[in-house]
């Protein structure tokens, strides 16, 4: 799946964020994610108010000490991959 | 202590047995509780803040029905205050709009309903009730919420030819994930074996046809097929392996490594009313029983498997091979997979009509059934 750049993820019906001893975690039905470092900073990015592209160029800022394209790499993936599980949905 | 104890992850709450359906397969045990020794609700609130204390995330409320429970909207209610992501399990009978209004209103995360065919005749003729059309019912009341649906279709010889159709109703209702759970032959299942194990020649079919489904639903449903254990080529890790990552309470409040735990002679189970659920899966016998590999057998003692599948089943084992410490008998390595290649040539070489013709299994006349009665 391509990612648009311009569209707005959130979290889709049945997922939400949750903790449990100090760890996050993104809560799915059967299933569960923990949420670290830059896992934690894209989920909680994925508000339904923060396109794509903002959520990329907010993470460079934040990691402004790793390579700019690969961190954008990195969050295309890491949505790719919550699109598959169903943990997310794109807002045009 | 055998294997040091990791936090359990999943909570399976079985609020009661009482259920309006009958299903032929009800992995339910064959002895069911009466609603006379059921957990109050201030049991079963307790039970979830306790869970929630121990590192559990989900609760999965099933039964029986859990809407027989007339205190269901406020179990939800008290789970999801205790911190808990909650899933309903349920036939959606008894449910009206204003029910579902109300479940959805205190919080329910995740609405799982099960489906016993694509047709109404196959359907009620499973359950040993009318329920099909209910079901597409509540199908539609659901749209009105942003909640987690799963639409968890229960698959055997005689529905397995309604694939297309089943796939009609996942295109028309988006749930965001669809199961197609082959029964498993535990129990009622067990019981029912003979009339319910599909044929090689259907299970093909079916597997290719979800390979597409999948593909087509992408982005949109998740699809996942559960395949039934008998045509496994390796056990499946049978409850994410015992005592790791699920802990199951029966509706009078017995704590379970797993559902059908209670075939295994010899096991004595410890209930939420006497300890707490942490004591419980830390130290009691049940839970320790098979936690990790110090009861393993070969060939699964020196398997290179043995830490993805934890030597598959117990109950299985139990029931195939009479000793819950061998290893699962549906694994190709197992010195008792020739018993389950038998009962496999038995249904694919006997009786069932022309070779080639997928729906030759359905033409047989209808099965005589053991229906799982509703308890007191």
């Amino acid at each position: 799946m391509n990612v648009d750049l311009n569209s707005r993820p959130r979290l889709a019906a049945g997922c939400r964020m949750g903790e449990n001893n100090n760890q996050r975690v993104l809560l799915m039905p059967e299933r569960a994610l923990r949420l670290n470092g830059p896992s934690l900073e894209i989920v909680s990015r994925c508000d339904g108010k923060h396109s794509v592209s903002q959520i990329i160029g907010e993470l460079q800022l934040l990691y402004s000490k790793a390579e700019p394209h690969k961190v954008e790499q990195d969050i295309l993936g890491y949505l790719d991959l919550l699109q598959k599980e169903r943990a997310l949905d794109f807002e045009p | 202590m055998p294997n040091a104890a990791q936090h359990p992850l999943a909570l399976v709450a079985e609020l009661t047995h009482r259920c309006p359906l009958h299903c032929v397969y009800c992995s339910n045990p064959l002895e069911l509780q009466s609603r006379a020794n059921e957990l109050s609700t201030e049991a079963w609130s307790r039970v979830f803040k306790e869970a929630a204390e121990a590192g559990v995330l989900q609760a999965d409320f099933t039964g029986g029905e859990p809407l027989a429970r007339p205190d269901i909207v406020e179990l939800i209610r008290n789970a999801r205050a205790a911190g808990l992501y909650v899933s309903l399990i349920t036939s959606g009978i008894p449910l009206d709009e204003a029910k579902l209004e109300a479940l959805v209103q205190v919080g329910l995360d995740h609405f799982q309903l099960s489906f016993q065919g694509a047709r109404e005749e196959t359907a009620n003729d499973i359950s040993g009730t009318k329920s099909h059309q209910q079901k597409l019912r509540v199908l539609q009341w659901i749209k009105r919420y942003r909640i987690g649906l799963t639409l968890n279709f229960v698959i055997h010889r005689r529905n397995i030819d309604e694939l297309e159709e089943m796939l009609a109703i996942v295109e028309d209702s988006h749930p965001g994930c669809v199961e197609f759970a082959s029964v498993q032959y535990y129990g009622w299942a067990f019981a029912n074996r003979e009339k319910l194990l599909p044929t090689r020649q259907q299970l093909d079919y079916c597997v290719e046809r979800l390979k597409r489904a999948e593909e087509e639903l992408q982005g949109k449903t998740r699809v996942v097929f559960v395949v039934p254990d008998y045509y496994a080529r390796f056990p499946k890790p049978c409850v994410g392996g015992w005592g790791r990552k699920l802990m199951l309470i029966t509706p009078n409040g017995d704590a379970l490594p797993c559902h059908a735990a209670p075939i295994i002679p010899g096991l004595k189970f410890e209930n939420v009313k006497n300890r707490s659920l942490r004591e419980i899966w830390e130290d009691s016998e049940a839970f320790q029983k098979f936690r990790g590999e110090d009861w393993m057998q070969e060939p699964c003692k020196s398997c290179d498997r043995r830490e993805q599948d934890f030597g598959g089943c117990r109950c299985q084992a139990m029931l195939l091979a009479g000793d819950a410490a061998a290893t699962d008998p549906v694994c190709s390595l197992a010195p008792q997979r020739p018993k389950v290649d038998a009962i496999l040539a038995q249904i694919n070489e006997s009786q069932l009509g022309v070779p080639g013709e997928r729906g030759s299994a359905n033409q047989l006349a209808k099965p005589e059934w053991l229906y799982r009665p509703n308890p007191a």
